[in-house]
């Protein structure tokens, strides 16, 4: 057993592990928490796959951006957050058959299919100088277009949340 | 049975796959199941988290270019935007129901 392929479960297990807990806790402040650590997980992931700048990236908006919005609206959605932090939940034995069927034959398919691996390991560096060429060169339209969006998303997200002023 | 061992114990393009199909899955059943709406917004986040292990184990693993790590950082932009409008709209949906249970929201207006 190499190092590698310890710390490769270790993350795998820590995402999977939160994960199950958010899909399946009832406490939804525990699973807001949980998805956290999944998002570690994921980071950590991909950091195994030599994906530097996508890593950090990773911890910087999901960890530290859309998981502090989803905290807030959770704090600010359960009004006695001792009672109604609780969450039901809805068709659950369809919704089992479903996502099993889903993720079975996801699997199932990864699993026989033959894929072209590209055997010779690609130079490590860093791959922040690249993706940022690229971003500049190839992908710069939709580098643009991902600006603008941004733009709408800040003005609409304040536009929608702000109170409305009473007449 | 020693395939699997054997398999189990050199991770590969396949174990990302497979971790991600099962990250996938889970994202499915939170989203089907859960009556708050934000723990259907955790659910598609995770199915987000999904597709961007898929692109950059492809990228990775298949080519040597780095087109996937682009197309992860633009699923992470939109992931983004996606959840600050999805959370403004529920906060507003919380003031006007005074619920976050999607399957009590069901008129467009009072």
């Amino acid at each position: 057993m190499e190092l590698y392929t310890i710390i490769f479960y270790f993350f795998t297990v820590i995402t999977l592990g939160s994960t199950c807990i958010v899909v399946f806790s009832r406490n939804i402040v525990r699973a807001a928490f949980a998805l956290l650590f999944a998002f570690f997980g994921v980071a950590g992931i991909y950091i195994f796959l030599l994906a530097d700048f996508i890593a950090v990236t990773q911890l910087l908006i999901y960890v530290g951006g859309i998981m502090v919005l989803i905290l807030f609206s959770v704090m600010l959605t359960s009004h006695q957050i001792n009672v109604d932090a609780k969450t039901g939940v809805i068709q659950t034995l369809p919704a089992i058959l479903i996502s099993a069927c889903i993720g079975g034959g996801l699997v199932w398919v990864f699993w026989i299919t033959d894929w072209k691996v590209n055997s010779q390991l690609p130079i490590v560096e860093t791959t922040a100088p690249k993706i940022g060429e690229m971003l500049l060169t190839k992908y710069l339209l939709p580098f643009e277009v991902a600006s603008v969006i941004l733009l709408v998303a800040l003005i609409g997200a304040a536009m929608i949340a702000r109170r409305e002023k009473k007449v | 049975m020693q395939d699997l061992i054997n398999f189990l114990q050199h991770p590969g393009l396949t174990h990302f796959l497979i971790l991600s199909g099962l990250l996938f899955s889970f994202g499915i059943f939170a989203i089907l199941t859960r009556r708050n709406a934000i723990m259907v917004l955790m659910g598609v986040e995770l199915v987000l988290n999904a597709a961007n292990i898929n692109f950059v184990a492809f990228s990775r693993y298949v080519t040597t270019s780095l087109d996937g790590h682009v197309v992860a950082i633009f699923v992470i932009i939109l992931a983004a935007a996606e959840a600050a409008i999805a959370l403004a709209i529920i906060l507003n949906i919380y003031q006007n129901f005074n619920t976050v249970n999607v399957d009590e929201i069901n008129k467009l207006k009072d």
